[in-house]
């Protein structure tokens, strides 16, 4: 039996949106992940059917065709109440360089100061927390992710630069995350990450899926020069392990 | 190849779209006003997926180098085929060396130009719909050239359709969107009641109107958003979500055009008048 209660909602006519309670929650996150395995395995054909998930919302976006929303509220339902206990796709840790220079770290100082941390310190903390793909949205392969520890809860910029670098690391609130392309952004920079989240010339343009791990660790000035040519010809491998279910 | 003299303002290829990627933050892009080119591609004999150029208020100059039939649709412009004036929704046989020219912008504010069997260009992630940075640019430029298929024969089953006028509407159809129950009985009156008209911000990604509305209080977890979602911001503006917006906001999600809304609202420019009628 499935634990949390869902509702389902028509989303223009192409669309349906499931929604579980309003919270961030891992158990929530795992419930939905769940629930596409399922749908793609017995109902829903992933070659007309897109299934967009984020933190507690799971949207099925249906190609062409006009949905009967009265035939598939019910059905989702119960769907949802049969599928039982599902494995869900392979989830892996992603452990991913940055280099905290401050060249690169344009707010590093600052925030520093306003969370009354060293540098050394605000580093150590980002890059021992362990966070959680909860979306993939904004930009092609931008991460929403969860699992910030409060001591680096900063605000964001009190004015949004109007062009952040790809690959920058931003801080901002219970948030952080890289920027996969050049993009104007209100977040606190921190460092910069030499893999590219999105690549196009892949044939999964974007290694990281939700539900996903994802965790930092500092490199320097050198690794990331070798990192960075190694990512513009596609060549470099990410340290990865596999989450148990 | 169709060579490029001239590009217009903001000239695009698009298809139906890039289908599968959503999960991964990709928008789907594809045509604005899909009902014009479902038109073109019908008359064509087209796949309904087949590669048009989407020409935004003023137009190209364009060189062919090999026969095909042409169809143009969408906006009406003053178009000439080597000088001679060619209208909308009707199959135009062209020539090797033949030049079309796109002049004033009559009616409507993007036009298209649909070809025999479509253009050939790059297909990246299975569409050849450009956008930035899924391909390499957004619009095309002077001096390139876009491949297509040599057709020398084709007798059109029709060889013309009529123009309607529905595109010029200001009404647009909407459904509910996933937040609609959380407005107030006063945000419900000024959207319903009144017209909009169309912000100088308005683009492939979104439409955003000139006039405010009592902003929200809500507060909502990041979640999906479709082309055709509109979003309400906490200063009461509304942005209307287009083929290119991104696939997810945490601004709650008032309304959803419905297909032909969009197509009508692809072709209206700043100044516009519009208005939403519950569907």
């Amino acid at each position: 039996m499935s634990s949390f209660k869902i509702s389902v909602r028509q989303f223009g006519v192409h669309a349906i949106l499931v929604e579980w309670p309003n919270r961030v929650e891992e158990s929530i996150l795992d419930e939905i992940l769940q629930f596409i395995q399922y749908l793609k395995k017995n109902h829903l054909d992933e070659k007309e059917w897109e299934f967009v998930p984020a933190y507690n919302s799971l949207t099925l976006i249906c190609k062409d065709t006009v949905l009967d929303f009265d035939y598939f509220k019910p059905k989702i339902k119960e769907w949802y109440a049969i599928k039982g206990k599902i494995e869900p796709a392979t989830r892996y840790l992603w452990r991913l360089p940055v280099s905290y220079d401050l060249e690169f770290g344009l707010d590093l100082e600052e925030i520093s100061g306003q969370l009354g941390l060293s540098v050394e310190r605000l580093i150590e903390l980002h890059s021992q927390s362990i966070y959680t793909v909860y979306g993939i949205g904004f930009l092609p392969g931008f991460m929403y992710l969860g699992g910030v520890p409060e001591a680096l809860e900063v605000p964001r910029k009190p004015t949004p630069r109007p062009k952040v670098l790809k690959g920058s690391v931003g801080l901002a609130g219970k948030q952080t995350g890289i920027y996969p392309q050049d993009s104007p952004g209100g977040w606190n920079i921190i460092g910069k990450c030499p893999v590219p989240m999105f690549d196009v010339k892949k044939e999964n343009p974007c290694f990281v899926k939700v539900g996903d791990k994802i965790q930092f660790y500092p490199i320097s000035m050198a690794e990331y020069q070798l990192h960075k040519i190694e990512g513009e010809v596609g060549i470099y491998n990410l340290e990865k392990k596999v989450l148990d279910a | 190849m169709l060579n490029i003299i001239k590009s217009g303002f903001y000239t695009t290829v698009q298809d139906t779209g890039r289908f599968g990627y959503r999960e991964k933050g990709v928008p789907v892009s594809g045509v604005m006003d899909s009902f014009s080119v479902s038109k073109i591609n019908t008359l064509l004999e087209n796949d309904e997926n087949s590669a048009v150029l989407e020409i935004t208020m003023t137009g190209p100059s364009l060189e062919f180098e090999q026969d095909t039939y042409i169809v143009l649709g969408g906006a009406e412009m003053s178009v000439t085929l080597n000088d001679i004036n060619i209208e909308n929704y009707k199959v135009y046989k062209v020539n090797g060396g033949d030049i079309l020219t796109y002049g004033k912008l009559l009616k409507g504010f993007r036009a298209y130009l649909g070809i025999k069997d479509g253009f050939k260009t790059a297909s990246v992630l299975g569409s050849r719909s450009l956008y930035k940075p899924i391909t390499e640019g957004d619009s095309i430029k002077k001096m390139s050239s876009l491949p297509y298929t040599t057709c020398k024969q084709f007798n059109p089953k029709i060889s013309e359709l009529k123009v309607d006028s529905v595109l010029e509407k200001i009404k647009l159809e909407v459904f509910k969107g996933p937040e609609y129950k959380l407005l107030t009985d006063n945000q419900l009156a000024q959207l319903f009641y009144r017209e909009f008209s169309v912000a100088n911000e308005n683009n492939r990604m979104a439409y955003q109107l000139n006039e405010v509305i009592e902003g929200n209080k809500i507060s909502m977890l990041t979640s999906a958003t479709l082309p055709g979602t509109i979003q309400l911001t906490p200063a009461g503006k509304l942005i209307i979500l287009m083929k290119d917006g991104q696939t997810t906001g945490g601004y709650p999600r008032i309304l959803q055009l419905s297909d032909m809304a969009m197509s009508i609202l692809a072709q209206k420019r700043s100044g516009d008048h519009i208005s939403f009628k519950l569907k």
